[in-house]
């Protein structure tokens, strides 16, 4: 797949600066560079500003319902096999409305890539306090400062079972991209999580913020293999990392699964079922 | 004397093993050859309360169970005295004489036969719960039915068990046996033997839809345990293997709608089941089927509601909710199960449907239908064919998902199919998939998509018609009351009344004409339904104008008995 085929009749709408053009143009990256057929690939995403990307980029796509993506690429996953499942999601959709799910992929390890735009605000809906918002966060919902603490993706995937954990940062392309990549090429849930800025609604996690509490693991001596560690460069929340947290090569939900042992499901013939060793059950 | 033809209950504390008696006895009569029907009662706890097992058997066909016992199995005085008011002069009440004192109760009639069923069990070394066993063999001696065959059921039962378990259970059921035909059987008026008849299954309203699902090409089946819908979990999770299905249990109903829908929109056939909360919380999901027009089959077992309502009762009262599951407008087709046969016959059609038309599909049941066994000949499938609509496994030049079609059905990649790419798109959207709020593209997408149940009208069944066309009294009634209804009839019918019955298993689309033909038509109608606001009445009345005259209803969280449809209708006549 070349980044031609990828090309839409639809203009991106997210205002100018906006963080997630640095997530699709890496997301559009990976998947030319890991040399996908364009019809073997299927995104999923969530409702929010993020979600708009399904208009500007083209391939098996499914916008589904805020907060609800991670389910769906399940479903789909598990019905073929043979697709390379990708879910496009915001921090709200992941860490609020799906935070079910979102643990429970990660239990699961379905073989799903997760790439969730962090923004630390709800952005489509202007502006409102988000989990990952810092708490004291002054907002259209919170006039007053958030109570919350806010929701720790990182050290709660690892914590639950996470056989790949990362972060990102949308103004750091070249990271991103291998991220991505390495994301996709592991077999079983990939938790990217992406820092990226709000140009309209998040005043306090600019650019800058980002780049002034970011570093990057890759520029140090870590090596992720190691859950505890893991957990604890997760639980800093001061110097914030980007890079892999974590990866192991547990095996991923389907392939614990018996009727995926051979063909994937949608493959089987289902023409003529025979059923009758399971009425005679009854007999 | 009353030959092949019984109502048997045991009753007890939970924990006992009385769904497990029961359902022994209920195989015990099938395999001679009797039509069978059981009703199951048990409150929603694990161990004690009041648990009731009643099984009717007949040699004649039979829809639902009757009020008059003729054989009581008390495992406990409570038992005595909640169901004494059944028995006649001539029924056979079976206890165990040291635990249960029946001058503590208020057993006012019947035969009363105790049994050292705790010596025995003593004696036999045997586990506590094997008193069951060993009372359910006392009453096969009493009918004289023949040892062998229980010897069979249980065998079958328990095939894979230890020999040692089985034999346990057998010598449990033989010792109950000779010692009921030794002391008892000259004062019984019931015998059970062997007819000829075609081989039958025994099996649940659940179990029938279980089948259908397999049947119709099921392969991923999702759901949330919730009573009384589990049980269709439990027996796909059991077939798994020998099926190739993959059953997943959801972290919750929204996870189980959403994992469905996108395993349909990959292309294979997906069904979620569960009850009237957790179907509450799959509303979102299925409108997102609606508009992505992903095939996906949802079941709903009904309990009794509101909230956590009365959850292992039965009633009929989701039915305006499901009928608008989900927020906006778009098509959804109902189906309305009221036997076993009619559950697998119409899972089966569920799963064509939904890939057919391109939404989802609901089938509504409930506790009734769902856990209460019925016999049931091997189910035909003879005439069954898989058809997957316009499914694309190639795309055609400049292919478009969601192109405007005269029957509102628009030909329908999966991923992996070279130049069919698409969006589904919970937004509006163009024949693409692309999110578009125009004005002219959203009437052409909405005006499609409700075309599809215009099309479906025309391919669908009516509803059915038992009973003389010409009758003085119509019963509508749907899903599972057919069965306490038709019984009805039935026995009106003999005595020389002209009562029929119009039952209706297609709930949306709704079949408008033929109802309206057989009401306008009808002398005197009357509505019996399983819910407080007779809302199968209302649907009736939206849909064609109509008002049913009367109604039967009952809003207790237990079904009807065919004797109260029975006085009801005699009163009217
Ligand atoms: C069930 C439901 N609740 C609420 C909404 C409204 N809504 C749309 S997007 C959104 C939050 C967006 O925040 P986020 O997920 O962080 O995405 P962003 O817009 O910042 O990319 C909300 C609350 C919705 N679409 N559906």
């Amino acid at each position: 797949m070349k980044q031609e085929d990828l090309a839409t009749p639809n203009k991106p709408n997210w205002c100018p600066g906006c963080g997630d053009f640095g997530i699709w143009l890496a997301v559009k990256m990976a998947l030319t560079q890991l040399d996908l057929k364009q019809e073997e690939v299927v995104i999923v995403y969530g409702i929010g500003c993020h979600g708009h990307m399904c208009n500007f980029t083209k391939t098996y796509g499914f916008e589904g319902l805020h907060g609800r993506p991670i389910p769906v690429a399940e479903g789909v996953k598990l019905a073929n096999k043979d697709l390379k499942v990708i879910v496009v999601a915001g921090d709200g959709d992941t860490y609020a409305e799906g935070l079910n799910h979102f643990l429970m992929g990660v239990r699961g390890n379905h073989d799903v890539t997760l790439i969730v735009h962090d923004n630390r605000i709800y952005g489509l809906t202007t502006g409102q306090t988000s989990p990952t918002s810092e708490k004291g966060r002054v907002s259209k919902s919170t006039p007053t400062g958030s109570i919350e603490v806010p929701v720790n993706p990182m050290a709660l995937a690892v914590a639950q079972g996470g056989s790949f954990v990362a972060r990102g940062f949308s103004a750091d392309p070249k990271q991103l991209v291998e991220l991505i990549k390495a994301g996709i090429n592991h077999r079983g849930f990939a938790v990217i999580d992406v820092f990226q800025n709000c140009a309209t609604f998040n005043k306090v996690n600019t650019v800058e913020w980002f780049k002034e509490h970011t570093y990057r693991l890759e520029d140090t001596k870590y090596v992720p293999n190691d859950r505890m560690k893991a957990l604890q460069i997760a639980l800093d929340e001061e110097k914030l990392a980007t890079g892999i947290f974590y990866q192991d090569s547990r095996e991923a939900y389907d392939q614990d699964v018996p009727a995926e042992k051979g063909d994937a499901l949608v493959d089987h013939d289902i023409s003529d079922i025979d059923i009758t060793e399971s009425m005679e059950q009854f007999t | 004397m009353a030959e092949n033809k019984i109502s048997l209950r045991i009753g007890g504390p939970a924990g006992m093993g009385i769904m497990q008696t029961g359902l022994l006895f209920s195989k015990c009569c099938a395999r001679i050859g009797l039509h069978v029907f059981d009703y199951i009662e048990y409150p929603s706890l694990i161990r004690g309360g009041h648990n009731t097992y009643q099984i009717r058997a007949d040699h004649e066909e039979i829809h639902s169970q009757v009020v008059p016992v003729d054989i009581l199995i008390a495992l406990d005085e409570a038992t005595m005295n909640i169901h004494c008011d059944e028995l006649r002069d001539h029924s056979i009440v079976i206890y165990d004489g040291k635990t249960v004192k029946p001058e503590n109760t208020r057993l006012h009639c019947g035969i009363r036969c105790p049994l050292p069923m705790s010596e025995i069990i003593q004696e036999l070394g045997a586990k506590e719960i094997m008193r069951n066993t060993l009372a359910l063999g006392a009453a096969l001696g009493i009918m004289d039915y023949p040892f062998e065959v229980c010897e069979g059921v249980i065998r079958d039962i328990f095939k894979g068990k230890k020999e040692e378990i089985i034999k346990e259970d057998v010598d449990a059921a033989r010792r109950g046996y000779d010692l009921g035909k030794e002391k008892y059987r000259h004062l019984s008026q019931f015998t059970l033997h062997t007819v000829d008849s075609p081989k039958r299954m025994v099996l649940t309203g659940n179990e029938a839809i279980a089948l259908g699902a397999v049947k119709g090409g099921l392969k991923i089946y999702a759901a949330y345990p919730m009573t009384p819908a589990s049980s269709i979990l439990h027996t796909l999770a059991a077939w798994q293997e020998r099926h190739n299905i993959v059953v997943k249990q959801t972290e919750d109903e929204v996870g189980t709608i959403n994992f469905a829908i996108g395993a349909g929109f990959a292309g294979v056939r997906a069904m979620v089941g569960t009850s009237g909360g957790g179907f509450a919380l799959m509303q979102e999901g299925i409108s997102l089927g609606g508009i992505t027009e992903t095939p996906v089959v949802v079941v709903e077992v009904q309990r009794g509601g509101p909230g956590t309502g009365v959850p292992t009762f039965t009633e009929q009262a989701d039915l305006k909710f499901v009928l608008n599951a989900g927020h906006g407008d778009f098509p959804r087709i109902l189906l309305a199960p009221g036997d076993v046969e009619e559950a697998f016959h119409l899972t089966t059609t569920a799963l064509n449907l939904a890939e057919k038309y391109q939404t989802p599909v609901m089938i509504i049941s409930d506790k009734y239908l769902g856990e209460s066994h019925k016999s049931a000949e091997l189910f035909d499938t003879s005439n069954y064919t898989i058809d997957r609509g316009k499914l694309l496994r190639e795309a055609p030049p400049n292919y478009l998902r969601y192109e405007d079609s005269p029957d509102g059905i628009s030909p329908r990649t999966i991923p992996g199919v070279p130049n069919g790419l698409f969006l589904a798109n919970s937004d509006e959207h163009t024949p693409f998939g692309w999110s578009c709020e125009e004005i002219p593209n959203r009437n052409t997408q909405m005006e499609k998509r409700m075309r599809k149940l215009e099309t479906l009208k025309q391919e669908m069944p009516g509803p059915n018609l038992y009973g003389p066309e010409d009758a003085d009294l119509t019963i509508v009634t749907w899903g599972s009351m057919k069965g306490p209804v038709l019984e009805a009839m039935n026995w009106l019918n003999r005595e020389g009344c002209k009562v029929n019955v119009l039952h209706l298993t297609w709930v949306s689309p709704f079949p408008v004409e033929a109802v309206t033909n057989v009401l306008v038509n009808a002398k005197k109608t009357l509505m019996v339904e399983n819910n407080f606001s007779s809302q199968m009445a209302g649907v009736i009345r939206e849909q064609t104008g109509i008002a049913v005259q009367e109604k039967l209803l009952k809003y207790d969280g237990r079904p009807f008995w065919p004797e109260e449809v029975y006085d009801k209708v005699r009163s009217m006549l």
